[in-house]
């Protein structure tokens, strides 16, 4: 295996106290639109998830600790970087509860207090990504590759298939841009 | 018909021959699609990902543009129909939230028209009933497995033209051209979607297992719905065939190229030379049976 995560580290739930936070809770459910005391805990969603076997926390145990305030727990977790948002979990919930809303949740309040992600490069990508939203308006996918591999130092990974789809014509050299870049970089301002 | 059409960053790119064969097939069957004028990117995953309200707000710009002209969306890239497809929701049910982002759009969004994919508008009974008339060669022998990912059926509250666990538009547009879809497992198994850049091998694996099945299956090819899933299906094949320890090689459609090729649509063809693995296997397999030739 590579330097992947795919360890599944064993989540002990006895936890002190004072280490829960019932506001983060809060959080999640203000930011997510969706109530985490819901769950009553049947594992149908790390039943389904194509991504839980990378993650050091399954799906269902980063709702449980989002029940319980587990904030560092939650945050300092590889797993909320590794979902691939497909929304299985969302679909098939049978409390409603869309865990992938709760796992973007965790995303911005980690981000917005720039927690370390255990997973660096998949947040280096969407950052990538977004910034060239905000340079042209539409990704450029040839910048947005050279970019994240300025930041991630993996010039080397995919070079070949980089190649191979430049010679097929799938990579253009120029950006499309939008035309009215200045309402789309304001749509950015918080 | 007429619609407001948003292709969306991939189809510039990545994914020009799913623009293309959507545009040519649009057209032979008489669905007008008017490109969404200075249309921005809809933020895909990462909006999502990291900021809220811009995955909102992204999709909501190109939302007002389209109602001014007073169309509905199509949208053929899963990943965007989806996020144009939730913002629409969102800003119809949220009046706080409509307020707050029209604030900053010239063109605001009052929640007026609607977004749909280009899958759901294809495989209406009215459009396959069109293609099934303008059939001339059916494809008797292909046998593809109908893959349609996880952005075209999830969530279904938000999406719902198709079912969330057993969709089967796809499906009926296949057996319209004269196609045998087999039936599988894998139809809305997540490819690892846009993990192919940071976490290539989640890719590998993900996109290994769906091909596998579809072989297991009977499979000659898999068709796809959505620019991200091609791109996956079709550069990870040697890795993936490296990883399990088989042959995973397998041409890969997109659903409008077949559509296309069974209408003989002129310039559909051009499409396959874009593709990064051959599919004239899949082709060969066509026992060539022009559809009326007599009349």
């Amino acid at each position: 295996m590579s330097e992947d995560s795919s360890d599944t580290t064993a989540c002990s739930l006895c936890v002190p106290e004072a280490t829960l936070d019932e506001r983060f809770r809060d959080e999640i459910n203000r930011l997510s639109g969706e109530n985490v005391l819901s769950c009553y805990q049947c594992g149908e969603c790390t039943a389904g998830c194509p991504a839980a076997y990378c993650m050091d926390v399954a799906p269902n145990q980063i709702m449980r600790m989002a029940q319980l305030g587990m904030k560092n727990e939650v945050l300092q977790s590889a797993s909320i970087w590794l979902c691939a948002g497909c929304e299985t979990c969302a679909t098939r919930c049978p409390r409603g509860v869309a865990l992938s809303r709760v796992m973007d949740a965790s995303r911005h309040i980690a981000t917005n207090e720039g927690v370390k992600p255990r997973e660096a490069n998949v947040l280096k990508f969407h950052e990538e990504f977004l910034k060239e939203v905000r340079r042209n308006g539409r990704v450029h996918e040839i910048s947005l590759i050279a970019f994240y591999k300025l930041r991630s130092k993996q010039f080397f990974a995919d070079v070949f298939q980089g190649i191979q789809m430049f010679l097929k014509g799938k990579l253009g050299l120029i950006p499309h841009r939008v035309k009215n870049r200045k309402e789309v970089q304001g749509l950015f301002k918080k | 018909m007429k619609y407001a059409y948003y292709p969306g960053c991939s189809l510039e790119s990545t994914g020009r021959e799913f623009a293309e064969s959507t545009e040519l097939v649009a057209k032979a069957l008489g669905i007008e699609l008017v490109e969404i004028p200075d249309w921005n990117c809809c933020g895909a995953t990462s909006a999502h990902s990291l900021d809220h309200k811009l995955s909102v707000s992204l999709p909501a710009r190109n939302l007002g543009i389209a109602e001014e002209m007073g169309l509905d969306v199509v949208a053929p890239c899963a990943a965007c129909y989806n996020r144009m497809r939730s913002a629409e929701v969102e800003m119809r049910n949220k009046p706080q939230t409509r307020a707050e982002i029209n604030e900053s759009l010239e063109k605001p969004f009052q929640g007026n028209i609607t977004v749909r994919s280009a899958l759901e508008v294809f495989t209406t009974p009215e459009t396959l009933d069109l293609v099934q008339k303008n059939l001339r060669y059916a494809l008797k022998g292909l046998r593809p497995a109908c893959y349609y990912g996880c952005l075209l059926v999830r969530p279904p509250k938000v999406l719902g033209f198709d079912d969330a666990e057993d969709p089967k538009s796809l499906d009926r547009a296949m057996a319209a051209c004269g196609a045998e879809p087999v039936d599988w497992y894998f139809k809305n198994e997540c490819c690892g979607a846009s993990f192919g850049i940071a976490r290539s091998e989640i890719v590998v694996k993900l996109s290994g297992e769906i091909i596998s099945n579809a072989k297991k299956h009977g499979a000659n090819c898999i068709v796809a719905a959505c620019p991200l899933c091609m791109t996956n299906l079709e550069m990870r094949q040697a890795a993936a065939s490296k990883m399990r320890g088989e042959d995973l090689s397998m041409p890969i459609f997109y659903f409008t190229e077949l559509l296309g090729l069974a209408m003989d649509v002129p310039g559909v063809k051009k499409c396959f030379a874009s593709h990064l693995i051959d599919v004239n296997p899949a082709l060969d397999a066509i026992v060539e049976q022009p559809v009326g030739a007599e009349t």
